[in-house]
């Protein structure tokens, strides 16, 4: 099912979560939205629930307009962040409620085909008769997709879905959601503040600030062609280099980068730690290393440059690099945006 | 480290045995003449003249009715908070309006009133120069020194029970149940009956419980808008009274024994019902191997 968010805008009382935000999600597709904790994302995904009422605006599912269906006819599947899962009914219990609530009268020999189904689906055989504070996080949440999933949602809504997870369950689980969404097919919509669980995830990555869209796009697009420094720092680790525009070229100490249609004038050249290179000779930006953190897949460098400013790249492991070096930082690729 | 914790405990203030005797001396002292002794006087007045004499004033007609009125009091009085305490708890902790934080404490209130001023303002409300008492009189509906009166001042004693022991477990709990439910499609009744009830029905029955013996043993609001008709508008804590002032020592134990004795069972229904966990999560079988 096709969902279609129309100018919509949302204010809790004086504070404005949602300001104007229109958003398309194709059938079948898996979008993240993704922004720091205050950017409206919840909130979004609460009103294409019927959770929340938006207070202008029009949301629709495929050619209907959703805006004023309550929660209870909309035919969403919604996973919470902590799982919500009933305590006083088992896991199987909590996957079936969904169902025998239906409107839609179902043979009980029914319901117990499906939860058995689902509980295949969500590889939970053999622990349909748990309670929810028997079983794992990882488990729970789980179990709480797949009580989503029972009611045939036209669209699945997850609201931080790995959030109280460790990493690892994290990872396992995110593979995991990918492979369900594919096999499914349904159109699914999260939210999430960890920028590398919505582009390890998602088809399409929508990046929220203040209550409005920044932008939108594939993870490679979103990742290879960052809109404004703020998608630039929040995407990930970023150098920020003082520079000035002159006639297309940002000009910063020991570095100068081609930018087009740029004014002249005070910009920030953004730089990926993986995009500097760590030389004792120049040309570059001279500066001196102040740490040196050595991780599983490599060794990250941080260094201060002559003008004061704080860098930090990743070298070779076998490189030979020590605290209070002396050397040159050059550009291989870098963003500029005006100040 | 656990074999020089009990060779050398940390010392705690208080913690001389002569102190802690001390303290254990008083506080059992006082339990004595505060709690045991009044209790243990009720058992032997009320038997000091033998079981036929005990018998005689339990079934005596006005002892009886004061029992049924009683009852009759708890069996109106009790579902009826019990269904304000339900709307009021799940009002306040799963909308937002205007004026909650008011309601709140309005709710308390009949807890920091004295019952007699209560039973005083239900006077001046539906007594004859009260407020709606020309109107009531005009229809011929007896409120004051009646049953209903009994009943209404012993709603407004109790209100504040259940509410007051659901609110807190229901904000813990949050709305996220009720939201879950409701996204898979339940009405609010299911929501209600499937989903809150059994998460706060331990709780519930403690307010219930608690707010049962209240009404039973409510005096001061219930004396002033009763009239103290013997026989007909006397509950059972007002009969007590009565025969004590008539100087039937014995009558008065045997009734008062009564209540005891309901009062007792509360107090094992009580503990029986925190041993199953109200308020709290029932204790649960080890979580299982995290295998996710």
């Amino acid at each position: 099912m096709k969902i279609r968010l129309d100018h919509v805008v949302k204010t809790f009382e004086t504070f404005r979560a949602v300001r104007d935000v229109s958003l398309e999600i194709e059938s079948g597709e898996l979008v993240a939205l993704l922004g720091p904790s205050g950017s409206g994302k919840t909130t979004i995904l609460r009103m294409v629930a019927g959770l929340e009422y938006s207070d202008g605006g029009h949301i629709y599912f495929g050619d209907q307009d959703a805006t004023d269906i309550p929660v209870r006819d909309r035919g969403v599947g919604f996973v919470f962040q902590h799982y919500a899962l009933f305590p006083h009914m088992t896991v199987a219990q909590n996957i079936a409620f969904g169902m025998k609530v239906s409107k839609v009268k179902r043979e009980k020999a029914a319901i117990d085909a499906r939860v058995t189904d689902l509980l295949r689906l969500v590889r939970l055989e053999g622990l349909g008769d748990r309670f929810p504070a028997q079983i794992s996080g990882g488990q729970r949440q789980r179990v709480a997709l797949a009580r989503a999933l029972a009611v045939d949602p036209k669209v699945l809504l997850l609201d931080e879905p790995f959030g109280a997870l460790d990493a690892n369950v994290r990872r396992d689980l995110r593979r995991w959601l990918r492979e369900i969404h594919s096999e499914l097919g349904i159109t699914t919509l999260f939210v999430t503040h960890d920028q590398e669980e919505a582009l390890d995830l998602a088809d399409r990555v929508v990046i929220l600030k203040d209550g409005q869209i920044v932008q939108q796009g594939t993870p490679e697009e979103v990742c290879r062609d960052p809109q404004s420094a703020f998608v630039m720092k929040f995407l990930g680790d970023a150098n920020v280099i003082a520079a000035e525009v002159r006639d297309g070229k940002a000009y910063a100490s020991g570095a100068a980068i081609e930018v087009a249609g740029l004014a002249d004038g005070k910009a920030e050249l953004y730089a990926r730690p993986a995009d500097l290179d760590w030389s004792l000779q120049g040309p570059g930006i001279p500066a001196s290393i102040t740490r040196v953190l050595d991780r599983p897949d490599g060794r990250r460098v941080l260094a201060t440059a002559e003008t004061g400013e704080h860098l930090e790249f990743d070298v070779e492991p076998e490189r030979v690099v020590k605290a209070g070096d002396g050397g040159f930082v050059t550009l291989r690729r870098a963003k500029v945006f005006a100040v | 480290m656990r074999r020089l914790n009990t060779h050398r405990k940390p010392p705690r203030v208080g913690d001389q045995p002569l102190f802690r005797r001390l303290l254990i001396g008083i506080v059992l002292v006082l339990v004595a003449l505060i709690i045991v002794a009044p209790l243990v006087i009720i058992g032997v007045e009320a038997s000091a003249k033998g079981w036929a004499v005990y018998r005689d004033t339990i079934i005596h007609p006005d002892t009886r009715h004061a029992i049924m009125l009683t009852v009759l009091a708890a069996l109106v009085a009790v579902p009826v908070n019990t269904a304000f305490g339900i709307a009021a708890a799940w009002a306040i902790t799963k909308f937002d309006f205007w004026g909650k934080r008011f309601l709140l404490v309005l709710i308390e209130i009949p807890f920091s009133v004295s019952p007699i001023v209560a039973g005083v303002a239900y006077l001046f409300v539906y007594g004859l120069q009260g407020i709606f008492g020309p109107t009531l009189d005009a229809w011929d509906i007896k409120i004051l020194f009646a049953i209903p009166g009994i009943i209404l001042a012993s709603m407004f004693v109790t209100a504040p029970f259940v509410a007051r022991e659901l609110i807190p477990l229901m904000q813990a709990q949050g709305r996220d149940l009720e939201e879950a439910a409701t996204s898979l499609g339940a009405s609010g009744w299911r929501t209600f009956f499937s989903v809150t009830l059994p998460n706060v029905k331990w709780a519930l029955l403690y307010g219930v419980i608690l707010c049962n013996a209240r009404v039973m043993g409510e005096f001061g609001a219930v004396s002033v808008v009763s009239g103290n008709i013997r026989g007909q508008t006397n509950t059972l804590p007002l009969h007590i009274e009565l025969l004590y002032h008539d100087y039937q020592a014995t009558g008065a134990f045997a009734s008062a024994s009564i209540l005891a004795t309901i009062a007792v069972l509360t107090i094992i229904a009580k503990v029986a019902l925190e041993r199953q966990g109200a308020g709290r999560v029932r204790p649960q079988a080890k979580p299982a191997e995290s295998n996710s």
